[in-house]
């Protein structure tokens, strides 16, 4: 069974939920699916305890007020693509959705950078244990160490504390004179700076230690405690979790399976648009997150854009341009002053594991240069992440690059596999 | 009968009660082990992401194998099983 979409938007978050709202205020009749069971992606996640934040609360009530029909597909994992059908899975079954054009809204996920403990139980991703928190994980009366490095490390603190926990402080791995720089040009963004400003109020007397990281972690069969290299000295800190994540990785291998042209300035590639927001494959546009981690506001100016554009009205997504810009000058902004330490490279030790789905340590990567042949001789790579973990992380450590993905985008049915490549009719 | 705004499903046969609108991570999360799966070399594993890539908290859902808790909404009665 086919369902035919003038436009189809992956991903419902900040992105995907302006770029439904947008292609549909034209009349289009658009289809916007996502893999979580709810929209709001992970900035908006719905919270079991404090409901679901008011802006997606918002953006998601106005896609029932436009011209045309929004269908909101949850739980629609996208397990295989081309530029016009995806192949998608439900709890239930398999279906193929086909469309005029497409937006890809599919955002981030975390940097997790491997260090000796890494894989105990009680270690998560900062962002990890938030989305964990806001789907009900207890962490009431729990003591957490937050590391890592950015702004998502206080919004973490931020969530766990208002879900009990009694965060022991945080680490940041950048300088303080970066941090401070970083917060003397957040006026530029005044919406940005009142955020700081409530979070500084709700985070009230916890330790934040800049120029400090989690270098290894202690347990048996889950964690104990953690040591921390602090421009201080070194410290250890008994704790029940650890909430570690350095930074945002766009998700592109969507977009890669789609024929899309990566743009690989940097270590992890984003996709490539033009200032429509058009990738290099024809009716397939991107927004937000993937094109490159510039945050909140950037994704809402740039689904509105890619909705504009895809539903074929290119001079309401031209309007937005300069808002777009101003948007984008923060994750320069971001990238410079969070730049990662070359320290937090070179935690792992020899017997470290590296690929957490096949248990592959450092040591046993040694010599290789490529992610195929590591993947041949090790495993590495090849279980039910498909390297979205290790991969990035070998990037990281500038071991090779991040080898691609192939079909199934994720583990899937064999009943769904049976209903066959959506490039054939 | 359940509480309103609970939902109670079993892990590992162990009776488990999480707030309306939690998922099964939470409920695994919620028992004593907390764990929820045992790597290629035997070690004890449980949720990192939150958000379905990295896998690592897979379990058994009323006999379907390799479910990622993270994504699944607990619904009553479910019977969760770990180390699949």
């Amino acid at each position: 069974m086919t369902e035919r979409y003038d436009v189809l938007v992956v991903g419902a978050g900040p992105a995907g939920l302006a770029a439904a709202r947008a292609a549909a205020s034209h009349g289009a009749r658009v289809g916007l699916l996502d893999a979580q069971a709810r929209h709001g992606g992970q900035v908006w996640r719905h919270d079991v305890l404090h409901g679901t934040p008011r802006p997606a609360r918002i953006a998601f009530d106005l896609l029932a007020r436009t011209r045309g029909h929004v269908e909101w597909l949850p739980q629609h994992q996208v397990i295989s693509a081309d530029h016009r059908t995806l192949l998608v899975e439900t709890p239930r079954a398999a279906v193929r959705l086909s469309c005029g054009s497409m937006v890809l809204a599919t955002g981030a996920r975390e940097l997790l950078l491997p260090f000796p403990g890494w894989t105990l139980p009680g270690v998560t991703g900062a962002g990890g244990i938030q989305a964990l928190a806001k789907q009900g994980w207890p962490v009431r009366g729990k003591r957490v160490v937050v590391a890592g490095s950015g702004p998502l490390l206080l919004a973490a603190a931020a969530t766990l504390r208002r879900h009990g926990a009694r965060v022991l402080g945080i680490c940041e791995q950048a300088p303080a004179a970066a941090v401070a720089a970083f917060a003397m040009q957040l006026w530029r963004w005044p919406a940005r700076a009142v955020q700081a400003a409530v979070l500084r109020t709700r985070l009230a007397g916890i330790p934040y230690r800049c120029g400090s990281f989690v270098r290894m972690a202690h347990g048996r069969d889950a964690l104990c405690g953690v040591d921390v290299d602090d421009p201080h000295g070194p410290l250890h800190i008994p704790c029940d979790l650890l909430a570690v994540g350095y930074g945002l990785v766009p998700n592109v291998e969507l977009a890669s399976m789609l024929g899309c042209a990566l743009d690989h300035t940097r270590i992890h590639p984003c996709v490539r648009v033009d200032t429509l927001l058009r990738t290099s494959t024809a009716n397939v546009y991107a927004a937000g997150e993937s094109c490159g981690i510039a945050g909140l506001a950037a994704a809402r100016i740039e689904g509105s854009m890619a909705g504009h554009a895809a539903a074929g009205f290119p001079a309401a997504a031209t309007a937005l341009l300069p808002s777009r810009q101003r948007a984008r000058r923060f994750a320069d902004l971001l990238a410079q002053h969070f730049a990662l330490d070359a320290r937090t490279r070179t935690l792992a030790g020899a017997d470290t594991i590296i690929c957490r789905c096949e248990d592959v340590t450092l040591a046993a990567l040694d010599g290789f240069t490529d992610a195929r042949a590591a993947r041949l001789a090790t495993r590495c790579g090849m279980g039910a992440c498909q390297g979205r973990i290790c991969g990035t992380t070998l990037a990281e450590l500038d071991r090779f690059p991040h080898g691609g993905i192939r079909p199934p985008l994720f583990p899937a049915r064999l009943a769904t596999l049976a209903t066959g490549d959506p490039s054939t009719p | 009968m359940s509480a309103a705004g609970t939902v109670r499903l079993s892990v590992d046969g162990e009776p488990v009660a999480v707030p309306a609108g939690s998922s099964v991570a939470a409920a695994v999360a919620s028992v004593a082990a907390a764990r929820f799966r045992r790597s290629v070399r035997g070690e004890p594993r449980a949720a990192v992401c939150g958000m379905g890539v990295c896998f690592e908290c897979r379990v058994r859902i009323d006999d379907t194998p390799h479910q990622r808790a993270c994504m699944t909404p607990a619904r009553e009665g479910m019977q969760v099983s770990t180390d699949d």
